[in-house]
Parts: structure tokens; sequence; C-alpha cells
């Protein structure tokens, strides 16, 4: 595969670090890929847009920033105007309806898709909100199959929130499907 | 899916690595960016009966370490810059004393409180010179969590085989990244044990007594051979002594157990330097960065080469020099204003030929920063 | 055991000054640790810097001569390595409260099972005359040639708050009484801090005109009184003498191997 670059962004505690580190690890654990995953850290990572930086590939990784991502999603409108001028002409740039209004100059496939609302409508909180978006990724880009992102979950979360999480994970996997066609 | 691949931070490639080596006793205090190793261990240290302490300070973290490697035990401790600046003073005691320890000083940004959430390399010298007096000292580095982990092991073989201190210096970015770490099994890369005393109780054991090979046995604090350890200069009982022989001696063994083995001590790796006109010479997360540079210059048929460097101190003279020799220019990629490149000027016979490309924002160096020194120094701008 | 048999002749003479007290407090702990009948290979002697912490390098037992302030920090690795080990810090006044005074605090708040022995004489010696953390106000040092100012620590009650388990003090005049003390001391489980004044005549006598050595172990006598004594009813000044605590409380090692067996059964 060509070497793919993914940017998660929105802002703290919306859980982008924590699936950008799901989608690399299950590219490494489960296909048999490279994967990098890294983050900026600190007091600074905690207000205004966080981002995470993935890099999977099927050959090695040495340098492990995204300069200009393939693959970039939005959750907030600060991470959107903040990054939306780095994608790759061409890229896909995947917004949430709720938080995010897109705008009209990017180069780049825009999908805006009701994540959060459909989180809340289906579970009725916004816990999984990430794995949702997970499954939108994943299914608009098949950069891994949904079974490896369950196995990592399966490995990372108690038993008693499973259901809800592949719920979720299948929640964001329709959205994809949906905004494909 | 093996459960010996795992997807981790440095930070826990290294906790792991020190495991694998035989660390069973760590003391720490917390510190970004390298708190992940600390409570890494604090997790799997008492799991397996092992000893793990959150000290008050890095000064008496790495004291009680000393302390415990005197009972036998694989000790470490894990920093960053300010802590490893409380350090030095203690560092020159296990340097003088001969106690086998690992410090591990996961670099961010300096001087003082800096930056503590970016990455900076700008402790090399300070793992050198940090700590007062003529002396040497190990430090190694490593690039991608693989050779984190080997380079950690090798840091205890080196510490427990020479006695001494060995610095791991880290660095924010390769620290907090992610990837795939392969746990080699047991026995995989060997472990050295530290060479005991075959002194029989009763009979008179010199603790600074070195054997003709230079190496000195050890008898563990508890055991039947009771001596004298000091940071004073001392003789071969540990005893405090002015005697200029003595002192004369003692220095000479400390420098010379270290810097006669350079060559020896010198860990370092290639990438395509058959048939390399220009060199770039990297070490740590920089030389991701580095390599990077040097595939993608490959494919558009520039013959650009990497000398990786491991070994940091000594400094592996001989090694860079031979491989520095006939390249039209060698560009040091560091992460701070060119402390790895004086030592390569002085080593090399064309110090002119000799160029930096560095970082100092806190940004981690990209390849696009390589290549604009590379086309300056072919004369073609930026 | 004759009481030489606990030093290592080889390395005498020693290079305490005539009349320093830090020979009688060796010689109060070296009696005491006979007493007591242990084993000199189960004795480790932890010091620091200064005057007192070159008792180390004439006992026999396992001995780690480490850096200023320090001592409890290197003791409390050794101790945790080898819980089985006797721990003996001792220690002069600026080395254990000036520089080290956040170890000491904090190994009394862990209360790990280590006896410390503050060796003071209000003054710094080896670096010739300073004043240190307890030498008090209105003192003349080298570097007080307009007399001190600083407030001085009360060992015994900074000990107490910082939780040690054992606290006591005595001085070099009451020298039973140091052995009897350090002896209890070492039985006690837990941190133990004994507090034993002791004279510097080199320094704190001639600078402060406190006479000769034998005038100043007389002013140790005239200058305390038992705990809770009549003498300290009347003249408040006295400097009370004694066991203050001793009290069982979970001790560091003990607690952490609990804490093991909790997580070796994965809690």
């Amino acid at each position: 595969m060509e070497k793919c670059r993914v940017v998660f962004s929105g802002s703290g505690g919306q859980g982008v670090i924590t699936a950008a580190i799901i989608l690399a690890e299950a590219a490494v654990l489960f296909e048999n890929l490279n994967a990098v995953q890294s983050q900026s850290y600190g007091a600074e990572a905690r207000g205004g847009a966080t981002r995470s930086d993935i890099i999977i590939s099927d050959s090695a990784i040495h340098y492990p920033k995204v300069i200009q991502p393939n693959v970039l999603v939005c959750l907030t409108q600060d991470a959107y105007n903040k990054f939306y001028q780095v994608i790759r002409p061409g890229g896909l740039l995947i917004a949430d309806t709720r938080y995010v209004k897109t705008g009209k100059k990017v180069d780049a496939q825009q999908k805006e898709i009701a994540m959060f609302e459909t989180i809340m409508d289906r579970i009725g909180k916004p816990i999984a909100f990430n794995i949702c978006m997970l499954g939108v990724v994943i299914s608009l880009t098949e950069l891994v199959k949904p079974e490896s992102i369950m196995k990592v979950l399966e490995r990372r979360i108690p038993a008693d929130f499973l259901d809800m999480n592949r719920t979720a994970l299948d929640i964001g996997i329709k959205l994809g499907e949906a905004a494909l066609t | 899916m093996s459960e010996n691949v795992k997807f981790v931070q440095g930070n826990e490639a290294c906790a792991e690595a020190a495991l694998y080596a035989g660390l069973d006793f760590y003391a720490g205090y917390p510190i970004t960016p390298s708190s992940e190793i600390t409570e890494y261990l604090a997790y799997h240290l008492p799991q397996i009966g092992g000893k793990f302490l959150q000290m008050e300070d890095e000064i008496a973290s790495l004291c009680a370490i000393i302390g415990a490697s005197l009972t036998g035990r694989k000790v470490m401790t894990a920093t960053s810059g300010p802590g490893f600046s409380l350090m030095q003073e203690a560092l020159g005691y296990a340097i003088m004393a001969e106690i086998p320890c690992v410090i591990v000083d996961v670099q961010r940004g300096g001087p003082s409180t800096g930056l503590p959430t970016h990455g900076s390399q700008a402790d090399v010298n300070q793992a050198r010179w940090g700590t007062h007096g003529d002396h040497a000292i190990i430090a190694l580095t490593a690039s991608n969590h693989q050779d984190v982990f080997s380079i950690t092991v090798e840091a205890f073989n080196l510490a427990e085989t020479y006695r001494t201190p060995v610095i791991l210096l880290l660095d924010e970015l390769v620290a907090h990244m992610r990837e795939r770490l392969v746990i080699p099994e047991p026995g995989k890369i060997p472990l050295v044990d530290r060479l005991k005393t075959s002194v029989k109780e009763g009979v008179d054991y010199h603790p600074y007594l070195p054997r003709e090979d230079g190496r000195l046995p050890m008898s563990d604090f508890g055991g039947v051979h009771r001596f004298n350890v000091t940071g004073l200069f001392h003789d071969m009982w540990g005893f405090p002594s002015s005697e200029p022989s003595i002192v004369h001696g003692l220095l000479r063994h400390l420098v010379d157990k270290l810097e006669n083995r350079a060559h020896q001590l010198a860990c370092y790796k290639e990438y395509y330097t058959e048939d390399a006109e220009q060199l770039l010479l990297s070490y740590g997360s920089s030389a991701r960065s580095a390599l990077h540079t040097v595939e993608n210059r490959r494919k558009r048929g520039e013959r650009l080469g990497l000398l990786e460097l491991q070994t940091l101190w000594p400094f592996p003279e001989d090694i860079v020099r031979e491989k520095c020799a006939g390249m039209k220019s060698v560009i040091v990629v560091e992460q701070n204003m060119g402390q790895v490149l004086q030592a390569v000027k002085l080593a090399v016979d064309e110090p002119a030929k000799v160029f930096l490309a560095n970082r100092i924002d806190g940004v981690f160096i990209t390849p696009a920063d390589i290549l604009n020194i590379l086309r300056l120094i072919q004369g073609k701008g930026v | 055991m004759a009481i030489k048999d606990y030093l290592r002749e080889r390395f005498f003479p020693h290079l305490w000054c005539p009349g320093c007290g830090h020979g009688m407090v060796l010689n109060g702990l070296l009696r005491a640790i006979d007493k007591l009948g242990m084993s000199k290979n189960e004795i480790v002697m932890v010091s620091g810097i200064g005057c007192s912490s070159r008792i180390t390098g004439y006992v026999d037992f396992h001995t780690l001569h480490t850096i200023h302030g320090r001592a409890l920090a290197f003791a409390t690795g050794v101790k945790m390595a080898r819980p089985e080990l006797n721990l003996i810090v001792p220690m002069g006044d600026g080395d254990a409260l000036a520089i080290g005074g956040n170890h000491f605090i904090h190994a009394a708040r862990r209360n790990i099972d280590i006896t410390a022995i503050v060796m003071n004489n209000r003054i710094y010696g080896m670096t010739g005359g300073q004043f240190s953390p307890l030498s008090g106000e209105n003192i003349r040092a080298t570097t007080a040639p307009y007399l001190t100012i600083d407030p001085s620590f009360d060992v015994v009650e900074l000990a107490k708050a910082a939780g040690a388990t054992f606290v006591a003090r005595t001085t070099t005049y009451h020298i039973q009484q140091v052995s009897d003390i350090i002896g209890k001391a070492i039985l006690h489980e837990g941190f133990s801090v004994v507090e034993v004044l002791s004279q510097c005549p080199t320094y704190f006598g001639r600078k402060n005109k406190e006479g000769d050595a034998v005038d100043m172990v007389q002013h140790f006598k005239k200058n305390t009184t038992s705990i809770g004594s009549k003498a300290k009813q009347e003249n408040p000044d006295l400097i009370e003498r004694g066991i203050f605590v001793q009290t069982e409380l979970p001790e560091y090692c003990s607690e952490y191997e609990k804490m093991v067996q909790r997580a070796m059964k994965g809690q």
C-alpha cells in the first residue's frame, strides 16, 4: 500500500488521541502493517485544537509526523480552521456537522457527516463519539478492517462497554457507506 | 498476532527493555517527558517482586539506586533535563565509586524549565561534562523503539561490565511516539551479570584493586566482605587517600577504562554509505528525519548516506573519521546548537567540510529542513 | 566482642580534633551494637559529608561514605533493596538538616527502618567553622562575624512533626544514655532519630568562648535535664534529654511487601 498520512483533530475530551492510537495499533497488531502515532503534548494540547498524527504503511516509516495528510478529520470548528489548509490536494476531509461549518475552497473531498448527532440519537451519550468517527474513517478509506478495531477495543475496554463501542463503530461504518454514495 | 509484538511509546520500550535486562530496583521522580517510564515500572516492578520507589526529588532518586546497586541489584532511574541537572553530583559519585547504574534522560528543550513538552537533543554535552572533575562517561541513544529496546539492554550490560553509570539519552519525540516493538525472546539478547569476587570469607578482599584486565569484581553489601565506599579519592581498600600516586592511578583508571575502549564501545548504524558522496551524521529522533531524507534523495539519484550514532560518549572518533573521509561534505543533523557537530569537527581530517542542520525551536526537524541545508551546501540556494 | 574489634585500626589515627565529641558518640554507638550482639555483616552504615560522616571509614561494617546531605537517600536505597540489613546513618547538623533537610523529613514521613544519628555540634567543622541551621541566634561563626540572626531548628520537634516513630535526644556528657538510646533506636522498627549534642572545641568552642572540651561537656551537663523533670519546670531554658517518641506504626519496607502481595494477585 501507499503510505497513508492521517490527522485527527478536535478538542480535548473528544477522544481524538485515543482514536488515533486505536487505529494505529489495529494496523500494527492485526494487519501486519507499520504505523506510527504521535501527538502534541502539554498544557497547550488541553485547550484549543488537539491533534494526533498517524502514518500507516507496509514499508518502514522514518519521519513520524504528518505534514500533508491524505485524510484529515476535524471534529471542531477550531480544528477545521487551523488545519484544513494542510490537507494533501485530492485528500479526504471528514468534518462533523454538529460542530463544523466547512468552507468551499479546499482542494479535497469534503464529507460533512452527522456523527455526533447520530451517536446522541442512537446511544444517548457522547462517549463513543470517537469510535463512531473511526468507523467513518475505516469505511471511507479501508485502512484497516472493522474486526481489527474491535480486537484492539477488546484489549483496552472493559467488557461491559464493548457492546456500546461495537454499536458506535457500526454506526460510523454505515455513515461512511452512506457518504460514499 | 504474537504476544511479543507491541504498539507502545518509546518510554515503554525503554522500561520493557530494562525489565528484560534484569532491572529489579527503580527510583524516580515525576518529570515530563520521562514520566511514562516511572509509571510503567510502578505498575510492573511490584508484580515481579522488584522494588519501585518514588523519591522526594531526582537527587534522592539517583542516590537511592546507587545504594541499591551496592547490594547487587540492577538499577535505573529516569528523568529529563532539569532532573538530570540535579543528579550531576551523585552521577560523579557513581563514577568515582564505580557503581553500576543506568540513568535515562528523556531530553526536552532547555535551559531551565525550557520546553517541557517539546523535544530537544541539547543534553549531549551535559551528559559528557555535567558532573565536575575529569572523568569518562558512557552515553547511548536510539532513534526507534526496537533500537531503544536493544540499546537499553546494552546500557545495563555496559554498566555491569565496566562498573560505571551509563546515560541513556532519549528525546521527547521518540519517547512519546508510538510504533511497533517486538520483544525479543528471553536470551536472544545476551545479558551481562555483575562480576562477583571469588575471594573467600576471612581472606582480604580489595574492592578497588583492578584485575589485570582492568575489571573490579564486586562483593554485595550484606555479604561476607565488609568494605568502605567513598566519593573521595581512595586506595584499594576504598579508604580515603590524598597520596598523589593513588590519586593519579585512580583517575587514570576511571578515564582509561572507558576512553581506551571507545572503538569497542561504539554502536552505530550505516545507511547507503558504500557509494555516498555526501554524508548525513545523526542520532536519536533526528536520525529518523535524516534517513527519510536519504531515502528520498536516493530515489532522485543523489549519492547521500547516513551514519547514525548510538554511542555518543566516549565519542567514536575513529569510526567518524573513517566514515567521513573523502566525503564532499558531512552534515550533522541534530536538535541543538551543534553539540555533536563540535565532536565531529574534532574527529575528522577536514573540519571545514562539516556542516550543521539543526532546529532549536522545539519543532521536530523535518526532511525539508535538512534538504534546505543540503541545497545551500551544494550551492543551489534553498 | 572487644570494642576495638569493631574498628578498622588500619585506618587510624582518625582525623577528629583533640576533644571532639564525635569519638564519644562512636564509642556509645559501638557499645550499643556490642550489647545487642549484632553481626558486623548485618550492619550498613551510611554517611554524608562532614567531620561526623568520616565515622564510616573507621568502623568494620559495610560502609558507604556518600555526598553531602544525601546519606538518608542512599540508605533508603540500601534498606529497600535488602530490608533485613540494619541501616545506621550518622550525620552532622548541617548534613542532616541544611542540605539534607528534605531527605530527613521524607525518610521520617515514610517511617523506613533506619536509625539516624544527628551529631549536633552546631557548626560546620570540616569547612572551618561556619554556622549551621542548628547554631541558633547570637552565635559567632566564620560566616557570622556579627553574630547569627538565624533561628535554629528543634530536631526533636521537626522529627516528630515529619513522622519519625522514635525520637530521642542526649549529649556526649551522658555517655551511658548515648549507648542506651542508640541501642533502643536500632531495635525500633521504623525511622529513629537520635540527636546527640556533641562538642566542637576547635570552632564552636573557641569562637564562642565556651572553653575547652571539658568545659563544653560540663555545659551539656548543666544545661540539660531529663524529660519532664522538676528542674525543667523550674528552669524552662533547660534542654530536655530522653526518649520523646516511641510508637509502633507501619514500617515502609513491610508496607511495600504487602503492596507486592497485592500486585502479584493483580489487585
